[in-house]
């Protein structure tokens, strides 16, 4: 793996400032992309993954939402301390991202060509027809069938694996070294979750992109991820190679969520739930915010927020008693 | 006039929307605890009450007596009670500006209710039937929409105010209530199409409940809300409508006093006295303005998120 | 897209029977002396009573009556007014001036309704947003009956911006006030509409992504936001030109424009009933048409619709 940084998160704070109360949806959280790697972020919804990715390509909607510290570093600069115009150039050009829904994401009223096309036309200055020419080569480039009939098609028109690929194409049309990929097969069918895991893995050799894959499926998370960082209640508790993490957890939490998948050579025994809702952002409980629901949770967690341990050259975890978990 | 029926139209109350509810409080409890708050609920609700005062006892307001006019006081200024001075007739303007309000909320008042019960019963039947019968309610009120409301009610009115012994009080409520009630149907029919599908009815349809009684007992109910705030509104579209008919001579006529008459008869003599045509005008907004108003906070009381 | 026209010519064929046959039968059915009906109170002489049974066919059945009446609409032959006048003349002659005023109404209202639309929903809760809300509530309160006198009395007469009266050639700026006045009965709505679309709008996942794309704010709305925004407002105008009939009855009447509208308020006055009805058949249609023509440049801009 190449050590060169492309993306470094350094403790990120953002709040949400409401009606009903300031909402702490990201606290701290530090996060390191490199070329070619692939790095997971996992964790339940409302954890603060999405909204750290939505900070990171700057598109969070202010007001409400308030980044209140950190840096976000892409190849050293502070995407933070740039202003708008010199933002705009970062994104879909240095560093892309897909969402979730690619039936809402896309416009319904432009063709998936001319959605495509913009991006040539309005970064590049391209001609309308050369930028139609790119857009059928993306459509083929994400395999989409008959691609230079189906780019004056509408989303409504394409199947939900075709819309996400069309995403895709438009996230990879101007060759970004980041792409952030927020729940991109979590609207799909499992067949087609596989295609597109399979497609989104196979552009990212080729261009030997970063790929920051946010997720809360641990399934689709251990065939194609290099590293994991599992946040929690706005934070980041474990982050490891992916192998270790499914070995040997280090946190509670992660080790929690592990013993929560249905396992077939575990067929007849119980199924160990996590006890409880992820915290109200709101109200984040004092000391380790996962204590209320962790089977390990002592008095000290009630108060002490935990360190961050470095218990090996590329893995941290945030828990009072990562020896426990670990089992030494 | 049906310009305000395209607010409704466009911005269609539609059902009550699921929503964190406070602890033991009805929808009907959440939106009323919503409008004591609201600023523009006081002043709509403060406007109607005075309106419906004057239009009940006029008496309250002035002593003076509308059809007391005298020549020789023609456009003449204001003077003890005749605060507003005298038209080109010499009548009181202000006298004759508080009696317009009685036949203006009257005549809206049962021209809505009669819109009021065409289009619930049609909207309650196509809801909660369907098939063909909806098909066929559907088209109809889809007919009834092709034709612009003010020239329909122009053909009506003209043809119900022909007898001349009349003051024509009736016929304009017949016509609005007639042609006004297509709204309040399609409101009807789509928040009784939503309410059928909830829960609790089919759990009262298995409870052995008969059509009927789970028609007005059950879906009525949770549906009506949104076609409150379309008859609120369209309170403040018939009150407008009656001045604008009476306005054409099609409306009330004879010896009724009205603010549509009052606004035809001192237009043209605007040039040398404006109150008499100003008044009137500003009587007849203010009223339309609370009805629309009222309609806009409860509106929003019941569903937030149109805000 | 075939299908959906030919789907709405069929609608609009059985709305066109169904609107023409109850303006037809809210004038005749049930009258016990259909002449009566149609003249009001003033005496008919005998050879005027001839004429009438033998344009209105009132002698015989109601539906018969109506099957008389379609034929000459369908036919281009609208009538003769009470006065002996042709109906189908007097449109003509009405006609051009009414198009110019409806024209140029619809233009003020649709750049002012949805350029102040779009700011409102932009910028919800602010002080644009505040005002205009205001602004529309009290032009939403005024009838035409009220707006149309007042407007004459304080630009035409007291203040002296307009002149008070258009003829019938009347030139841009003699339309100028008339314009805004029929233009406020649909300002409020239309900008209301254009504000909770374009607010809504602002809200939908697309316009994340197009900020994902790194597209200036100008291009997001300009391009992204305001297309889908305008798809109901777009509709609503359809209705609005109903409104713009009714009210260009009474604003007719009050700047003394020779229009349709003017015609219509005479022959209400004057208890002309077949002008009226002649009037009133061919606004109806006019208004079918419009919708139809609204609806496919709706269709044009929601492909959605088209290809359902």
């Amino acid at each position: 793996m190449n050590q060169e940084i492309l993306l470094d998160v350094r403790d990120l704070h953002v709040e949400f400032r409401t009606r009903d109360g300031v909402a702490r949806a990201v606290n701290g959280v530090n996060l390191r992309l490199h070329p070619g790697e692939t790095l997971a972020v996992l964790g339940e919804s409302g954890c603060g993954k999405s909204v750290t990715a939505q900070a990171i390509m700057g598109i969070l909607d202010t007001p409400p939402a308030h980044i209140t510290g950190g840096q976000v570093l892409y190849r050293g600069v502070d995407l933070l301390q740039l202003p708008e115009r010199e933002r705009r150039k970062v994104r879909a050009n240095r560093i892309a991202m897909i969402f979730q829904d690619a039936l809402s994401a896309l416009n319904p009223v432009y063709t998936v060509g001319f959605q495509l096309a913009e991006l040539f036309r309005v970064h590049r200055g391209t001609s309308r027809g050369e930028a139609k020419r790119r857009a059928v080569e993306l459509l083929d480039q994400v395999r989409i069938p008959d691609a230079r009939r189906r780019v004056n098609d509408y989303p409504h028109q394409f199947s939900g694996g075709m819309r996400q690929r069309v995403m895709i194409a438009m996230a990879l049309a101007l060759d970004p070294e980041v792409l952030i990929a927020d729940e991109p097969t979590t609207a799909l069918d499992v067949t087609v979750q596989a295609q597109i895991m399979n497609l989104l893995a196979d552009l990212q050799r080729q261009r030997t992109m970063g790929l920051m894959l946010i997720t809360h499926d641990m399934g689709v998370v251990a065939d194609v991820a290099d590293r994991i960082a599992v946040m929690y209640a706005g934070r980041v508790v474990e982050e490891a190679p992916v192998y270790d993490i499914y070995g040997r957890p280090a946190h509670a939490y992660t080790k929690a969520l592990l013993e929560s998948i249905p396992r077939l050579d575990h067929k007849g025994r119980q199924l160990n739930v996590i006890q409880g809702l992820p915290p109200a952002l709101t109200d984040v409980p004092r000391g380790c915010s996962f204590h209320p629901r962790c089977a390990y949770a002592r008095e000290i967690c009630r108060h002490e927020e935990p360190p961050v341990y470095q218990i090996a050259p590329q893995r941290i975890a945030s828990c009072h008693f990562v020896r426990e978990v670990l089992g030494v | 006039m049906s310009d305000l029926n395209a607010v409704t139209t466009a911005e269609a109350p539609g059902p009550a929307p699921d929503r964190p509810r406070r602890a033991n409080r009805s929808l009907a409890g959440d939106a009323w605890a919503d409008l004591r708050t609201s600023k523009v609920f006081w002043i709509a609700a403060a406007l109607v009450v005075i309106v419906v005062l004057m239009a009940a006892w006029p008496s309250l307001f002035t002593s003076a007596d509308p059809r007391d006019c005298l020549l020789g006081r023609k456009d003449a200024g204001a003077s003890g009670g005749a605060i507003f001075g005298f038209d080109f007739q010499g009548c009181d303007v202000y006298a004759k500006t508080v009696y317009g309000a009685r036949d203006s909320v009257l005549v809206a008042l049962c021209a809505t209710l009669i819109a009021g019960v065409i289009g619930v019963l049609v909207g309650l039947a196509a809801g909660y039937f369907g098939g063909w019968l909806d098909a066929v309610l559907s088209r109809f009120v889809d007919i009834m929409l092709g034709i612009p409301f003010l020239l329909g009610a122009i053909v009506l009115a003209k043809r119900l105010s022909s007898n001349p012994e009349s003051n024509g009080v009736l016929a304009v409520i017949v016509t609005l209530g007639v042609l006004g009630w297509t709204t309040a149907a399609r409101v009807m029919r789509s928040a009784v199409i939503s309410a059928k599908g909830q829960d609790y009815v089919a759990a009262a349809r298995m409870l052995g409940a008969g059509p009927g009684r789970l028609m007005f007992r059950h879906v009525l109910p949770n549906a009506i809300s949104p076609v409150i705030v379309v008859l609120t509104i369209l309170l403040g579209i018939n009150i407008a409508g009656e001045a604008t008919l009476s306005y054409l001579g099609v409306g009330l006529k004879g010896d009724a006093v009205s603010w549509g008459i009052a606004i035809a008869e001192t237009g043209p003599y605007a040039r040398t006295a404006a109150a008499p045509l100003v008044w009137p005008s500003v009587f007849l907004a203010a009223t339309v303005l609370a009805f629309i108003m009222l309609g806009d906070a409860i509106r929003d009381a019941f569903d937030p998120r149109l805000r | 897209m075939f299908r959906f026209i030919v789907r709405r010519l069929l609608q609009m064929v059985l709305t066109f029977f169904g609107a023409t046959f109850v303006v037809y039968a809210l004038m005749f059915a049930y009258v016990d002396d259909p002449l009566q009906a149609l003249v009001g109170d003033r005496p008919v002489t005998d050879s005027q009573r001839a004429a009438l049974n033998a344009r209105y066919h009132l002698d015989e059945g109601f539906f018969a009556q109506y099957w008389h009446y379609i034929k000459g609409l369908l036919t281009g032959d609208f009538g003769q007014s009470l006065t002996g006048r042709s109906i189908g003349d007097m449109l003509s002659q009405a006609w051009p001036v009414t198009i110019r005023l409806a024209l140029l109404s619809i233009v003020i209202a649709a750049v002012v309704a949805i350029g102040a639309g779009v700011l409102s929903g932009i910028r919800r809760g602010g002080v644009f947003d505040t005002v205009t809300l205001v602004l529309t509530l009290i032009v939403l309160a005024m009838p035409i009956v009220v707006l149309a006198p007042l407007a004459q009395l304080v630009f035409g007469i007291q203040l002296g911006w307009f002149p008070p009266t258009a003829g019938r050639n009347a030139g841009l700026y003699e339309l100028l006030l008339p314009a805004l006045v029929l233009g406020s009965l649909v300002i409020a709505t239309e900008l209301r509409v254009t504000r909770t679309s374009v607010a809504e709008n602002l809200r939908a996942d697309y316009v994340r992504t197009a900020k994902a794309k790194g597209l200036a704010p100008r291009r997001v709305i300009g391009v992204h936001v305001l297309r889908n925004s305008l798809i109901p407002v777009i509709t609503l105008i359809g209705v609005d030109i109903g409104v713009l009939m009714s009210g260009a009855i009474v604003t007719e009447g009050v700047f003394n424009i020779p229009g349709v509208g003017f015609n219509l308020f005479r022959g209400i006055r004057t208890e002309d009933g077949p002008l009226v009805v002649g009037f009133v058949s061919v606004l109806v249609i006019v208004f079918l048409v419009i919708n139809l023509i609204v609806d496919l440049l709706y269709a044009a801009l929601d492909p959605r619709i088209r290809y359902e």
